[in-house]
């Protein structure tokens, strides 16, 4: 259907005499959240909307514009008001072209269960979330979208792609100590509310009466919903086209700037992850290596960032809605598993299963679940400073000791997976969600050398 | 069909399946914005979105529906539906809600103050304006210059099933200026009036006061400037904080903070909770006798203001802080009600598409006795910061950790070395208690981009902020 009304547009466009290029991007999202707080849902949501962007380029300017009007007038005033615009737009030599055609390298997961889900599906979700936590204060959504996507340009590019998202993200409280889980999926039924509540409280009971540690250097191990932060950061100021053009990343193409055991991909095809097959611009998506053995090997481009690096740098299927100041960004970034055996899983309900197999080889070091407000203090070394949040725990003799109360970083994110510094990468990776922008990671856990914290509860 | 009747149509299929209360709101929005970057047209960007959101209340949760479709049919079926979200949350049951009275539900109408409509500012100037300050700081070092300008231009209409009929016309536009120097290591930015620019509930005439094309050539040069400039050293010192930061610092640690929906819990989940506790309101000290703050929608052309919040309540002003005293919070109908308070007006949406929820308004200092001047003159050893480049802060609002884009070295009265990277750390209230100077000069610094909630939204809040004086403040990051 909404390949439909990409081509309506389209064919407005040529009706009104219109010369130059075109593209249209058409967006049906149907959203629900399911929200909790204080153990009982206090908010749920839903819509459904579709929009539809239009550019135009004519006579060396250029102009995108939006509407969720799909009427037939709506759309007749999206073109007129479009023609209106670029006659007076200011000129736009960086203009990369259209997409030219080009086949789909993939179908990204769909989930017909998961598109339909209802209100009560969610909520069921919830109250097993709520009812394994045995009465701790429990708060966080379960949700599930819908994408129907199209795309169309004047240049002869035509396709369509759909995908699904299911996900919880809950904390259990009890006594000033927070525990999480999270989990994403194209389906919802991957999702198991009781066992995500179970193991948010058992963090949560662990953190009570946690001690206050100094800052400084200490060895980590990072539960996937931490490392989740790290992939988020690399990607959106590392792995960026615009941000190599501009040398404003650390990113060295070539360069070994990573431990060996450090192979990051972007994909949107990844088993059980949602994502969509082709980009803003129409250029198709495909699996693309960003890190090889701890070697950079690539950045993501659209048509314009491809542009302004210039060599043989192509666009990568990264164009973001509206995101040209952004750059190009990858949204399904994933480091990929450790592949050596676990050094022994534990049966500690604190730890994740994904980093059990990795405490055991810690001297005196510290769990971290979560990072919360991490911020670039430069984005050419990607300096970042944050907390930690949701169960923090000294590690001795390859055990879980104390919990420990919140700390502050400053740390390069690239410097703490330096060549020598990553101990080990887990065994499994979890797909965990984003929350502003759809965007989902797979994340494993992971055993840094050393994490530089400089503040604690007392500042 | 008009909006309000879209909106009533909406609220009565609400309350005929079943919702004690419903409301609607329809909503219009033009958003134009343009980008440019080293003295070319990076984007321009034009979108039009329209809408009703449908707000039902069955029990003790809220069912929300939103659909772009404005004809009665699919108002109707987005009230039906809204409803049956809320009936679906008795699965996971909590204490009714209630909400307090709305007193005499308004009928009225109300839009911004607005000289020159933004939008009808001819594409052509504001491409010229953006081009030619990116050429001048790329003409004075820059690396990379940056420009641009947003605007909004939304109507609302807003009826509830109490008899609120009310619209809106609200336009808000702001630009801003960045200039990026980059060097072997590490980059620099110096921005131009700040970070994100300014923004206000005002026209066109806003950017032009703020004079981009005058400011462009101090902030490349500052930019390169700071490429050299020593490393802001570590450890404890007076502070003084440009008003720029300062309505960061009032944004990230008191703003937030006083949100009755996070001290209630209902943020726990990813925004956070509060470290203020509602049994202390009245009575907690907050900070110095010099903290004044006021939630203020009612300010002129700050970017927080408006005539009615989304759930109909009219603006009005009160403090949150008195002479260091906390006094007040952000709340809503439903919030206040949980809370024993008798006041709301702080509940915004994103827009049509989402549920409203307590937001900041304007929240800000009232001016102090003081000019910056006369702060650095009093002021033997410190460091001069400015220009929020980083925020970072707890869950709870307390511990948080700012840098800034320029700093300098305060020596006997006097503005030093120009510093780079500074940074400083604190604990809320222990850093509001050490405020001793606090200048007269209050600007309305507008935040457009502040996000919370899940579903995330993004909204626009004002900071009335001044420079000021903190002592014993751990600055520089530790090795």
């Amino acid at each position: 259907m909404s390949l439909d009304l990409a081509s309506q547009v389209l064919e407005l466009v040529r009706a009104a005499g219109l010369t130059g290029e075109a593209d249209v991007y058409v967006e049906r999202e149907t959203f629900a959240l399911t929200r909790f707080a204080n153990s009982f849902i206090h908010q749920n949501v839903a819509d459904d909307t579709t929009t539809v962007w239009l550019r135009l380029h004519a006579d060396g300017r250029t102009v995108a514009t939006s509407t969720t009007n799909t009427t037939p007038d709506g759309l007749r005033t999206l073109v007129s008001n479009s023609a209106a615009a670029v006659k007076h737009a200011p000129a736009d030599p960086g203009w990369p072209g259209l997409t030219p055609p080009a086949p789909l390298a993939g179908e990204p997961g769909f989930d017909e269960a998961t598109a339909d889900a209802d209100p009560a599906e969610r909520a069921e979700r919830v109250r097993a979330f709520v009812a394994a936590t045995g009465g701790l204060t429990a708060a966080g959504y379960c949700r599930t979208r819908r994408w129907e996507v199209s795309y169309a340009n004047t240049a002869g590019q035509a396709v369509t792609s759909r995908s699904t998202e299911a996900a919880i993200d809950g904390v259990a409280r009890h006594q000033g100590s927070d525990g999480v889980a999270r989990q994403a999926s194209v389906r919802l039924a991957d999702l198991d509310g009781a066992l995500l509540g179970t193991r948010a409280a058992a963090k949560a009971r662990a953190g009570v009466d946690p001690v206050e540690l100094p800052p400084g250097r200490y060895e980590v191990v990072f539960e996937p919903t931490a490392v989740a932060d790290l992939l988020e950061n690399l990607a959106i100021w590392g792995f960026n086209g615009k941000a190599l053009a501009e040398r404003q990343t650390f990113v060295e193409l070539g360069a070994a700037q990573f431990d060996p055991s450090v192979t990051i991909v972007d994909d949107p095809f990844a088993s059980g992850s949602p994502g969509l097959a082709f980009d803003a611009e129409g250029t198709p998506k495909r699996r693309l290596v960003l890190v090889d053995a701890g070697v950079t090997t690539a950045v993501v481009h659209d048509r314009r960032t491809a542009k302004l690096l210039g060599g043989d740098a192509v666009s990568t299927g990264h164009a973001l809605l509206g995101g040209g100041g952004l750059g190009a960004i990858p949204v399904n970034p994933g480091l990929l598993p450790g592949t050596g055996s676990s050094p022994g899983a534990g049966d500690n309900p604190v730890v994740d299963p994904a980093a059990a197999g990795l405490i055991g080889a810690v001297e005196r070091g510290l769990l971290v679940t979560d990072l919360w407000y991490t911020r670039v203090l430069d984005p050419k070394t990607l300096a970042m400073t944050g907390l930690t949040r949701n169960g923090v725990w000294l590690i001795e003799d390859g055990k879980v000791a104390a919990p420990v109360q919140n700390l502050r970083f400053t740390q390069s994110y690239p410097q703490a997976l330096r060549p020598g510094a990553v101990k080990a990468i887990g065994p499994v990776a979890v797909v965990l969600p984003g929350e502003l922008v759809p965007r989902w990671s797979r994340a494993p856990a992971l055993h840094l050398a050393e994490w530089n914290f400089t503040g604690n509860a007392s500042g | 069909m008009s909006q309000f009747d879209v909106a009533t149509a909406a609220v009565q299929a609400a309350i005929d399946a079943g919702a004690r209360y419903a409301d609607a709101r329809v909503m219009h929005r033009r958003y134009e914005s343009m980008s440019a970057r080293n003295g070319e047209i990076e984007e321009l960007s034009q979108t039009e979105s329209a809408g009703i959101g449908v707000r039902a209340l069955v029990g003790s949760s809220w069912g929300f529906y939103a659909v772009p479709d404005l004809t009665d049919q699919s108002a109707r079926a987005a009230g039906t539906q809204a409803t049956a979200i809320a009936t679906a949350s008795a699965a996971v049951p909590g204490p009714a809600s209630a909400l307090i009275p709305a007193g005499a539900p308004a009928v009225d109408s109300w839009a911004s103050p607005c000289e020159v409509d933004p939008l009808g500012v001819p594409l052509s100037d504001k491409g010229d304006l953006l081009v030619r300050a990116t050429e001048i700081m790329r003409e004075h070092g820059a690396d990379q210059a940056e420009g641009l300008y947003q605007i909004w231009d939304t109507g609302k209409w807003f009826v509830s099933s109490e008899g609120h009929r009310i619209d809106q016309r609200i336009r808000e536009c702001g630009a801003g200026i960045a200039a990026i120097a980059v060097g072997d290591g590490e980059t620099q930015r110096r921005s131009y009036p700040s970070y994100r620019g300014q923004y206000g509930t005002r026209g066109w005439e806003l950017v032009t006061e703020l004079d981009l094309l005058g400011h462009a050539a101090e902030i490349a040069d500052q930019a390169r400037a700071l490429l050299t400039a020593p490393q802001c050293p570590a450890g404890e010192t007076t502070l003084i904080l440009g008003g720029e930061q300062l309505a960061l610092q009032i944004h990230e640690s008191v703003g937030h903070a006083i949100e009755l929906d996070r001290i209630l819990g209902w943020e726990a989940a990813l925004a956070g909770t509060s470290w203020l506790d509602l049994a202390k309101l009245g009575e907690l000290r907050y900070g110095s006798e010099l903290m004044n703050i006021t939630i203020d929608p009612t300010i002129p052309g700050a970017l927080g203001s408006f005539g009615y919040d989304d759930e109909g309540t009219p603006a009005a002003r009160r403090y949150a802080v008195r002479d260091g005293i906390w006094v007040g919070v952000l709340a809503g109908r439903d919030s206040a009600a949980v809370a024993g308070l008798d006041y709301g007006g702080a509940v915004r949406a994103e827009g049509w598409s989402r549920l409203p929820m307590v937001r900041m308004t304007n929240v800000g200092l009232e001016p102090g006795p003081h000019t910056l001047e006369e702060i650095i003159a009093a002021t033997d050893d410190g460091i001069l910061m400015d220009i929020n480049r980083s925020w970072s802060i707890d869950d709870r609002r307390l511990n948080f950790q700012f840098g800034c884009e320029i700093g300098w070295e305060i020596k006997n009265g006097k503005r030093g070395r120009m510093l780079r990277n500074p940074t400083y750390t604190g604990i809320g209230p222990r850093f509001w208690n050490s405020m001793d100077m606090l200048s007269s000069e209050i600007v309305a610094w507008g935040t457009p981009n502040c996000g919370k909630g899940q579903p995330m939204q993004i909204g626009h809040t004002g900071h009335p902020a001044a420079p000021a004086r903190f002592t014993n403040v751990r600055v520089g990051v530790r090795a």
